[in-house]
């Protein structure tokens, strides 16, 4: 798993998830808060700054394959993911 | 939003009020041209958007244009309150037998728009309210159903003036309840109204303020023709440097509000809002003995960004010890997004969230995950059980060690 922190909230992609370029793509359109993108390559790329902008709407957990996508709560430990 | 007097006028005439003759100077020149055009004895007044320009010296009358050429370059030099004027309104003096006060502003208990007059004008009707009552009259207008002329002439008539004096009152009050309606103004004052002594009348001074929410309705058609910019800031006295900071604040992203800080001498940092909350936590906090270092308003659901970057402003302010998170209920904020941001700023202001919240009184959307984060950092929450007030004096508690 690509792993990147903030002060809130952790986003974990799985890898081989994150070189789709449609489930780049799509993760970058469901996110109300810009926090993903797809980068010069297509893949599914994380906007460190905008993490602890995380409303918890779990729309890109919905978006991606079941367990690809993961978000943590640092101050819970609670992780939503499907 | 105040406009000076010079715009407030130009906004009155659109309506058809009748004013004295004159203009605008930005320099001595202009003022003499001004008076010659007048030909005759002229005031000059200081366009500053403070009060107390006569007893600063921001009024001079003058006899001739040289005078007035003298009086302006005078003017224009001398700063009120700490502001410089942006030019000088020179009108003809009128020669005035009395004096009348006309307003319009909202009854805020009665929750409606008042006209008031006084045949008692030239000094604060807060004044006369208070010395000599029986010289006030004041009508309540509808919200529901339009205004009419007969409403102005029932409260000039409630003073017991009649006759010819009564049908011009009538008019005047009636233009200036228009010029409130039509460019939403919160406070509408024509003070003084003179009565000339060939018995017309003359809005010799007056003051309009326009609801700030109405600002962008009225841009285009108005504030533009007048010169106003979207971005302009009106105030009684320039805004500070910590003002200017929360006012950037609030324009780092589109999302819900974080602004209006005014700042205040004091040692407790108030990050405050919703619902009309911010004047009742900060009342609350004087109230119970605290000193607040600022005022400021926070709602709409404003992102973690926003929030943490008030809260950084806010800490940033020598003198604040601690910081009092004070919310009325919330719907569309969401409490831990809010929780977030002020955790954040303090974190990133190299404070322990601990030690530095005095209390954060947040109750409503998220709240749950609201209160989860802050027990995690140890800080001082309290939902809806705990009113606003309670928590302004634990705050104040706090503070006081």
């Amino acid at each position: 798993m690509a792993e990147t922190k903030a002060m809130f909230i952790q986003v974990e992609v799985d890898p081989a998830a994150a070189g789709d370029a449609e489930l780049a793509k799509k993760l970058a359109e469901v996110c109300p808060v810009s926090i993903f993108e797809a980068d010069g390559e297509g893949k599914a790329a994380i906007v460190e700054e905008n993490l602890d902008e995380c409303v918890l709407c779990e729309l890109c957990v919905e978006a991606a394959p079941p367990g690809q996508v993961r978000v943590t709560k640092l101050y819970s430990g609670e992780t939503l993911s499907r | 939003m105040r406009f000076y007097e010079y715009e407030a006028k130009a906004l009155l005439r659109k309506q058809g009020v009748r004013l004295p003759d004159g203009g605008t100077a930005e320099k001595p020149a202009d003022a003499g041209k001004i008076a010659r055009d007048i030909g005759g004895a002229v005031v000059l007044k200081s366009q500053v958007l403070s009060g107390g320009r006569m007893k600063a010296g921001g009024v001079k009358f003058a006899d001739t244009p040289a005078e007035a050429e003298t009086a302006c370059a005078e003017i224009l030099k001398l700063p009120i309150k700490d502001q410089m004027p942006v030019n000088v309104l020179v009108e003809a003096k009128a020669a005035v037998a009395k004096e009348y006060y006309l307003g319009v502003t909202f009854d805020g208990v009665a929750k409606l728009p008042v006209m008031i007059i006084s045949d008692m004008g030239g000094i604060d009707i807060e004044e006369v309210a208070e010395t000599h009552p029986e010289h006030i009259a004041k009508v309540h207008l509808s919200t529901l159903h339009p205004f009419s002329d007969y409403q102005a002439k029932e409260a000039v008539a409630s003073l017991g003036i009649t006759g010819g004096e009564l049908n011009q009152l009538t008019r005047v009050l009636a233009q200036l309840v228009r010029t409130f309606l039509a460019y939403n103004l919160t406070l509408a004052e024509i003070n003084p109204l003179g009565k000339l002594e060939d018995g017309s009348f003359v809005v010799l001074d007056c003051h309009l303020d326009m609801e700030e929410e109405a600002r962008e309705r009225h841009q285009k058609s108005v504030l533009d023709e007048l010169g106003i910019g979207a971005d302009e800031m009106r105030q009684g006295r320039p805004p500070t440097e910590f003002e200017k900071r929360g006012a950037r604040v609030d324009n780092v992203d589109h999302r819900g509000v974080a602004g209006r800080v005014v700042e205040f001498e004091g040692n407790l940092g108030l990050v405050i809002g919703a619902g009309g909350g911010s004047l009742t936590i900060f009342d609350a906090v004087q109230r119970f003995g605290g000193k607040p270092a600022n005022y400021c308003e926070i709602g709409g659901n404003p992102s973690v960004l926003k929030a943490c970057e008030l809260t950084k402003v806010i800490l940033s302010k020598p003198g604040v010890d601690k910081i009092a998170v004070i919310m009325n209920v919330v719907s569309n904020t969401r409490v831990d997004i809010v929780a977030r941001g002020v955790v954040k700023g303090v974190v990133e202001s190299g404070f322990d969230p601990a030690e530095k919240i005095a209390v954060f009184r947040i109750p409503g959307a998220w709240e749950g995950e609201g209160f989860k984060l802050l027990e995690k950092y140890g800080v001082h929450y309290c939902d809806r059980t705990v009113s606003m007030s309670e928590a302004a004096r634990r705050a104040v508690e706090k503070i006081a060690g």
